[in-house]
């Protein structure tokens, strides 16, 4: 006999799994992404390119900036560069590039600094507040001398998920912006393993899974077709999250 | 003559205007689209189920409210008190005998499964809806003048007059016929907190979330206190959100819930005789 109650519990119950269902539909989720697109439309709309994300004084920091996702590389090759203190560590600038680079952590300690205090988002929701010091990447980028063809830059990064390197990419809006380094330093030390030792990315006016950790390469692309799974990041592609994390 | 009178009544009766075109659109969008946002916003919550006053706030940092779990308990603690919520919050065995210990227990997330790149591909697809069809109604409700039908007039808001319509709500004692056309004071007070004060927070906090909106509109983070501040807000929000929901299914279902419906769909309604 159908009751009242079970009309209920099982309408509601059709309702969900309809969710789920349409959650798992290719055609849905392409409208769905349509909001991302939208988004970032949007936000690039009412926001200058040099519109800074708040800088804050040294008494606002988080008593504890925690890390997320990786913490240690763990790989054989990061073992050796964290034992000798990432004195063998190159970063290197290629792709798009008139000028290919290969720069050691002293030689990117050397070139101007920028200091911040920012806060930083995670997509799970928690934020914390801390000091970063780096080289503006928009400097090394002119170093290294984009050619016309170049839209992204991809952060090719030295931990795994299983068997996937982790990666990102933003573009040149983002990548030319001023708070825009490549950090090697956290709260006046250097840049400890949790955080991305020896050199992490900071893209201030994104969600912190953009701010790739453990650099190793840069690399100038006309497109993300054709990388890893083609959609910009390692959780852009294992897990559908948004590339423009702006929101 | 009374006798011809009142069969024509009942042959004919009479049909009132109920609910402008405007106010039937936004209401079932909003029926559907709140849904979304709440479900899809409680397996957000899901990711991080801590809250935290001012700009910053993690694992380390002290939150007002957490919902958490032992091993064999869930608990929703708010400030130094702790309820156990095990069975619903936190900790909670799913119809395979599987443990699940995420706050929100998966018959109110959507996806139903954790998920937080789903729920954040749904939430902030379904917040344009949202945003655009608030801006649409209030825009609208501005230009024909609908909103002066929601806010209270002044003699409504004496003490002695708010306590008469509760003390009436309280016997189910409720306006008909023609009396019931207009908003009561309490109606006024709720549509109108709804739509003039928790839509357009719930919205301005959601934007206050976003490091992009931040940077162009710096003064979010002002106004609600820090991103912290404002996620918590938004929590809050969408909790008078659910709240005014549940009262508001009720009052429909203690006043006749098919022609509510019917006059929500249709937006014309029988004027009923008051007794």
């Amino acid at each position: 006999m159908i009751t009242r109650r079970t009309l209920i519990v099982g309408g509601a119950g059709a309702l969900l799994a309809g969710c789920d269902k349409l959650s798992d539909s290719p055609a849905f989720r392409d409208m769905l992404r349509g909001g991302e697109g939208l988004t970032m439309r949007a936000q690039r709309l009412i926001t200058s390119r040099t519109a800074m994300a708040r800088e804050f004084s040294a008494a606002d920091m988080s008593p504890v900036f925690r890390s997320n996702g990786s913490s240690n590389p763990g790989t054989a090759d990061y073992q050796r560069l964290a034992a000798g203190r990432f004195a063998d560590w190159r970063l290197i600038v290629d792709g798009l590039v008139r000028r290919p680079l290969s720069l050691s952590l002293g030689e990117i300690g050397r070139m101007p600094r920028r200091t911040q205090i920012t806060r930083h988002d995670c997509v799970e929701g928690w934020s914390a507040i801390g000091k970063w010091t780096g080289v503006p990447l928009s400097l090394l980028l002119d170093q290294a001398g984009l050619r016309d063809e170049a839209r992204y830059i991809v952060f090719h990064c030295a931990d795994r998920f299983g068997d996937l390197p982790y990666y990102e990419s933003i573009d040149l809006v983002d990548a030319f912006h001023p708070q825009t380094i490549l950090a090697w330093a956290l709260n006046d030390r250097l840049l400890p393993i949790p955080n991305g030792a020896p050199l992490r990315l900071r893209v201030e006016r994104q969600l912190g899974y953009k701010h790739a950790k453990y650099l190793m390469r840069i690399e100038a692309r006309d497109s993300l077709a054709g990388l890893h799974g083609g959609r910009g990041g390692y959780w852009e592609d294992v897990a559908d999250y948004e590339w423009y994390a702006g929101i | 003559m009374e006798e011809r009178e009142d069969s024509q009544a009942a042959v004919a009766p009479e049909i009132v205007t109920r609910h402008r075109l405007s106010t039937r659109i936004w209401h079932w969008l909003n029926a559907l689209t709140v849904f979304v946002m709440l479900m899809s916003g409680l397996m957000i919550f899901n990711a991080h189920p801590r809250l935290y006053w001012g700009d910053y706030g993690a694992n380390a940092d002290h939150a007002w409210l957490e919902i958490g779990s032992t091993r064999e308990a869930g608990y929703l603690r708010i400030g130094s008190l702790t309820v156990p919520t095990t069975g619903l919050l936190g900790h909670r065995t799913d119809w395979s005998g599987t443990v699940r210990r995420y706050a929100f227990p998966g018959w109110a997330t959507i996806p139903s499964a954790y998920n937080l790149a789903a729920a954040r591909r749904w939430h902030l697809a379904f917040a344009w809806v949202l945003a655009i069809g608030l801006i649409a109604y209030l825009t609208i409700i501005l230009i024909n003048r609908h909103w002066r039908g929601l806010l209270p007039h002044r003699t409504e808001l004496k003490p002695r007059h708010l306590w008469r319509e509760v003390a009436d709500h309280a016997r189910l004692r409720f306006a008909k016929g023609a009396a019931a056309l207009h908003y009561n004071t309490l109606q006024k007070l709720s549509y109108a907190g709804i739509v003039f004060l928790v839509l357009p927070v719930v919205i301005l906090t959601g934007l206050t979330m976003s490091p992009g909106m931040n940077a162009a509109w710096p003064w979010l983070l002002d106004l609600f206190g820090g991103r912290q501040s404002a996620r918590s807000i938004h929590f809050i929000c969408a909790f008078l959100l659910v709240g005014f929901i549940l009262v508001h299914l009720i009052m429909v279902a203690l006043t006749g819930p098919l022609k509510q419906i019917g006059a929500m769909i249709t937006g014309r309604q029988q004027l009923e005789q008051p007794e």
